[in-house]
C-alpha cells in the first residue's frame, strides 16, 4: 500500500516530455517593449508564474513562442487598466484552466500533489523509528562460551594484562 | 532472500508507471470552457470584412467551431476531413481564422476548399485568447444553449469525427 503510494506520487512528479505543438510562425514584428521598466517588472512577476501552453515546460516570462508573447502583452495591457495579480491570474486560468499556473491552488484534485511530501516524510519517520526499535540496545551480549573464554584470557595474558 | 527482491520489484512498478506516463498526451490539457457558455465575441467575416457574426445569431442550433489558419500545417492534414463533414452533416461549421492573414486565408480555401459555412477572421487572435486556444487547429462543439461541449485539440480525424462528434452531436439533438 505505502509502496504503491510512493509510486504513484513518483510517477505524478515525472513530468511528461514535451511535444512539438503548432504555433503561429514567428512574426518579425517586436514585441512591444513599454518604456517604463517598473511595469516591465510587474509583468515579468506574473508571467513567472504562469505555464507557456506551448512548450509546457517554460514559464510565460521566458518562452518565445507567439502565445507566451500574446500573453504577455495581455498580462501588459490588463495591468496598465490597473487590473491586479489575481484578477490577471484568474483572467488566465479562466481560459487556459488551472495548468497554466505553476503554484496549482489546493482543491480535492491536488490534495495529493500538497500533501503527498509531508505524508511521504511522516512515513520515512515511522519506518525509520520501526527500524530503531527493533535494535533493542537493552539486549545482553550472549554469554561467552568457556572455550571464549579461555582464549580471552589468553589473549589478556599475551598483552601483559591483569595476572 | 525475499528482501532482495524488493528493490526490483520496486523498480519494476515504477517503470509501467513511467511507460503509461510516457503514452499519455500533454497536449491533452482538459479546457476549462467545457459546459461553460462560449465567449461574447463579435467578429468580421473572412469573406466579407462589412459582415460581422457573434456566437448569438447560431443560439438555438447545434454548430462546430473549427480553429484554423493558413501557416499551420496540421490544418491541412484535417482539412479532408472537415470538408467531409461539412459534405455529410447539416451541422453548421463555423471556421475561425486565428492570427492569419486575410489574403493568405483566402488564398488557402481557394486551394483546398472550403468546408465553412462561415469563417471569422480573428487576425490578432484575442477571440482565440479567449478560447484557451493554444495550438491550432482545435474544434468545439457548442449546443443549442451556446454552451461548449466538447474541445478537441488537434487535427481531427475520421475516428475522432465517427466516435466522438457525430455522437455528440446526435445526443445534443443536432
Amino acid at each position: 500500500m505505502r509502496l504503491l503510494f510512493s509510486i504513484f506520487v513518483l510517477s505524478w512528479a515525472l513530468g511528461p516530455a514535451g511535444v512539438v505543438a503548432q504555433a503561429p510562425p514567428q512574426t518579425s514584428k517586436a514585441a512591444p517593449l513599454s518604456a517604463d521598466p517598473a511595469l516591465e517588472a510587474r509583468v515579468l512577476k506574473i508571467a513567472e508564474e504562469l505555464r507557456c501552453l506551448v512548450c509546457q515546460n517554460e514559464t510565460i516570462a521566458a518562452s518565445q513562442a507567439d502565445l507566451a508573447k500574446d500573453l504577455r502583452q495581455q498580462i501588459r495591457e490588463q495591468l496598465t487598466q490597473g487590473r491586479t495579480q489575481p484578477q490577471i491570474l484568474e483572467f488566465m486560468s479562466q481560459r487556459y484552466g488551472d495548468f497554466v499556473l505553476y503554484r496549482p491552488p489546493l482543491q480535492l484534485s491536488t490534495l495529493l500533489l500538497w500533501g503527498g511530501p509531508f505524508v511521504l516524510l511522516l512515513l520515512g519517520a515511522v519506518v525509520l523509528l520501526m527500524h530503531i526499535r527493533r535494535r533493542d540496545p537493552q539486549a545482553e551480549p550472549a554469554p561467552l562460551t568457556p572455550a571464549e573464554l579461555q582464549r580471552a584470557r589468553r589473549l589478556l595474558d599475551e598483552a601483559g594484562g591483569p595476572s | 532472500m525475499k528482501r532482495y527482491l524488493w528493490p526490483l520489484a520496486i523498480f519494476l512498478v515504477m517503470l509501467s508507471f513511467l511507460g503509461m506516463g510516457l503514452k499519455l498526451n500533454p497536449r491533452d490539457v482538459p479546457s476549462p470552457l467545457i459546459d461553460k457558455p462560449v465567449p461574447a465575441f463579435r467578429l468580421s467575416t473572412l469573406a466579407a470584412p462589412e459582415t460581422s457574426m457573434s456566437p448569438d445569431d447560431l443560439r438555438g442550433q447545434v454548430w462546430m467551431l473549427n480553429v484554423w489558419a493558413s501557416w499551420c500545417v496540421a490544418c491541412q492534414q484535417e482539412h479532408p476531413v472537415l470538408m467531409d463533414f461539412a459534405k455529410k452533416s447539416a451541422v453548421p461549421l463555423i471556421g475561425l481564422n486565428y492570427k492569419d492573414q486575410r489574403h493568405l486565408a483566402l488564398a488557402w480555401l481557394g486551394k483546398h476548399g472550403n468546408p465553412y459555412k462561415t469563417t471569422l477572421f480573428d487576425n490578432d487572435g484575442r477571440v482565440g485568447l479567449d478560447f484557451g486556444v493554444y495550438g491550432v487547429p482545435e474544434t468545439y462543439v457548442i449546443d443549442k444553449q451556446g454552451v461548449i461541449r466538447l474541445k478537441y485539440t488537434g487535427p481531427v480525424t475520421p475516428e475522432v469525427v465517427r466516435e466522438k462528434l457525430l455522437p455528440l452531436m446526435n445526443q445534443l439533438g443536432a
